[in-house]
């Protein structure tokens, strides 16, 4: 038998959880509502068509998609790629007092405010890539990656941008993934006389391995979903391209640079549609990741 | 045998480059702002609000005094929420219910920030305007999923020795719950709304149409009201160089502020429980 006390406590506990849910199932409801009309009108062209024309009245959400994905997917491999280094670095190769020193300043670097970054990209980034990145990468231009000239404002600049921002992140998570890894294991190895990179690669990566992919879905929703750092300096034009030195844009940046000028109810429904598809693409990824660390652990 | 050595060797030297390509922009990045920020911070730049364009002087007083007012609001509305669910899913959250909500809490802590902003902007800007309460409503969608996280793994932290403990002294569940286990998880969880404060105080997005901004001192919570990184986004955009400084200057401040509450965090963590984070 519960008492009254019992369940008057348990109301007010449960009551709070539910409010939760109740706003985010009005707020996604009111939100696919207001998208409708955009999906109405342009229907499947809506996602195929590579336009986006507020003053005749054309929209899509093709060329942000894509904006969204280039820059995300290829800062998260390459920022990959220096976090597993750099962890690898911090447990393995620095002497512990100065690797807690540099951890310490990586986290707190973590927590710098992204329009902080953003605002550095836009006054000593964007000069370096105009200036000195652009004449480096001119004999490459045959490469369909490096082909055109540029005034700064990049996919490159939003890359380097985001780079800078999820690698902190990374690095923090797998650091601790690889501390983790029992001592026996590597000593084992050791023993048997394998260096530190047959180490890491065949006892430290593996073993971490499920740590690893929470700390890339983690990376990916921020690098998918940040808005302004990515805003300052990518140069805001929609642009489905290849080259990492044209101007692009992003679902995120279009939303947060046009909503506010949006007068015609098309033209911000087309909008509001934008962050419809970017919340079901942080979604995907989120489900995505749990289910590949679900399937790990078995 | 020589290759390996000459593997394991480039891999090293590969590793510390990769540590200096991160260390050196980040640094730079610190450097700057505080190098370009402390040029222009001085009192007046801390009390004054903004003067027209092209009139020299003026401060931003009105962006910090909107983020405080922007946090004290969001952190008013949703700790005591986050709070109260985290307790929920802890303690009484059974089965395919409490399963629902976690899911949903999470699903909302993957959000984009400038989704939170767009469904603020839907549920509250269109009938009530632009206000420092919807600013907050918008930073509160960031704020309660961290919160109900960090306060359900706090709260799961506690021994249960303790719980039945309390439970055999004849206390009902109720009081073992908030006289007990919230005592023993009080410091985690006031870390982990710290740390939800620290993230909200550097976010802009959600604020672009809620809060909007405003170039004078706060008056009222149902007015527009500035924030320090809304005005950095806006100043840095501007093509006044006199706006370009006065960002580098709210960045300073920003980059204060949150830092500061990290490192109160991390030297709180290491006196009390020992342990690194």
């Amino acid at each position: 038998m519960k008492s009254n006390q019992e369940k008057f406590f348990e109301t007010i506990f449960l009551s709070a959880a539910f409010f939760i849910v109740a706003i985010v199932i009005v707020v996604i409801i009111e939100l696919f509502i207001r998208a409708l009309p955009a999906l109405r009108t342009f229907g499947v062209d809506f996602f195929t068509r590579d336009v986006w024309d507020p003053v005749r009245r054309e929209f899509s959400a093709l060329p942000f998609i894509y904006g969204t994905f280039f820059t995300a997917t290829l800062s998260l491999v390459i920022s990959y790629l220096l976090s597993v280094m750099i962890a690898y670095a911090l447990t393995e190769l620095i002497p512990k007092w100065l690797s807690e020193y540099i951890s310490s300043l990586v986290d707190l670097i973590a927590a710098i405010p992204s329009v902080v970054i953003g605002l550095w990209g836009i006054f000593y980034l964007i000069p370096v890539i105009r200036n000195i990145i652009q004449p480096i990468l001119r004999p490459l231009s045959f490469i369909p990656l490096f082909s055109g000239t540029t005034f700064g404002f990049s996919y490159l600049a939003a890359d380097l941008v985001l780079i800078f921002m999820i690698t902190p992140i990374q690095v923090s998570i797998f650091k601790e993934a690889f501390l983790s890894v029992p001592q026996d294991l590597k000593e084992a190895m050791y023993a048997l006389g394998a260096t530190k990179y047959e180490v890491a690669r065949h006892v430290i990566i593996p073993v971490s391995r499920r740590a690893m992919i929470a700390g890339v879905i983690l990376a990916y929703g921020r690098a998918l979903g940040e808005t302004l750092a990515v805003t300052m300096v990518i140069g805001n034009k929609p642009n489905i391209t290849l080259s990492l030195l044209a101007p692009g844009y992003t679902l995120a940046s279009v939303i947060a640079n046009e909503f506010l000028e949006a007068t015609d109810p098309l033209y911000t429904s087309s909008l509001i549609a934008l962050g419809l598809i970017l919340m079901i693409i942080s979604l995907i990824v989120n489900i995505v990741g749990y289910f590949i660390s679900r399937g790990l652990k078995r | 045998m020589k290759t390996r050595i000459i593997i394991d060797k480039i891999f090293a030297f590969l590793a510390l480059i990769s540590l200096g390509i991160i260390l050196l922009p980040l640094a730079h990045i610190v450097a700057m702002v505080i190098i370009n920020g402390a040029r222009v911070v001085n009192f007046d730049f801390l009390i004054k609000t903004p003067r027209p364009a092209g009139f020299p002087g003026g401060g931003i007083a009105n962006a910090i005094e909107g983020s405080l007012v922007l946090v004290a609001l969001t952190m008013g509305f949703s700790f005591p929420i986050g709070l109260l669910a985290g307790i929920y899913l802890a303690e009484y959250g059974r089965g395919s219910l409490a399963e629902f909500i976690r899911t949903l809490v999470n699903a909302l802590a993957g959000m984009p920030s400038i989704v939170a902003g767009l469904m603020a902007y839907i549920l509250i800007v269109l009938y009530f305007g632009f206000s420092a309460v919807a600013g907050a409503f918008a930073l509160s969608l960031l704020a309660i999923p961290y919160i109900v996280r960090t306060s359900e793994e706090a709260l799961r932290g506690v021994p249960n020795d303790i719980r039945e403990a309390g439970l055999a002294l004849g206390l009902p569940k109720w009081k073992v719950t908030i006289y007990i286990v919230l005592g023993a998880a009080k410091g985690r969880i006031i870390i982990g709304a710290l740390l939800a404060m620290a993230r909200v105080f550097g976010e802009a997005a959600p604020l672009l149409f809620t809060a909007f901004g405003n170039p004078h001192h706060v008056s009222s919570i149902f007015e527009p009201v500035d924030a320090l990184p809304l005005l950095i986004f806006r100043y840095a955009l501007s093509p006044y160089p006199d706006w370009h400084m006065k960002a580098w200057g709210a960045a300073l401040l920003l980059m204060i502020i949150v830092l500061t509450i990290n490192l109160v965090i991390r030297i709180t963590i290491r006196k009390r429980y020992a342990v690194r984070f």
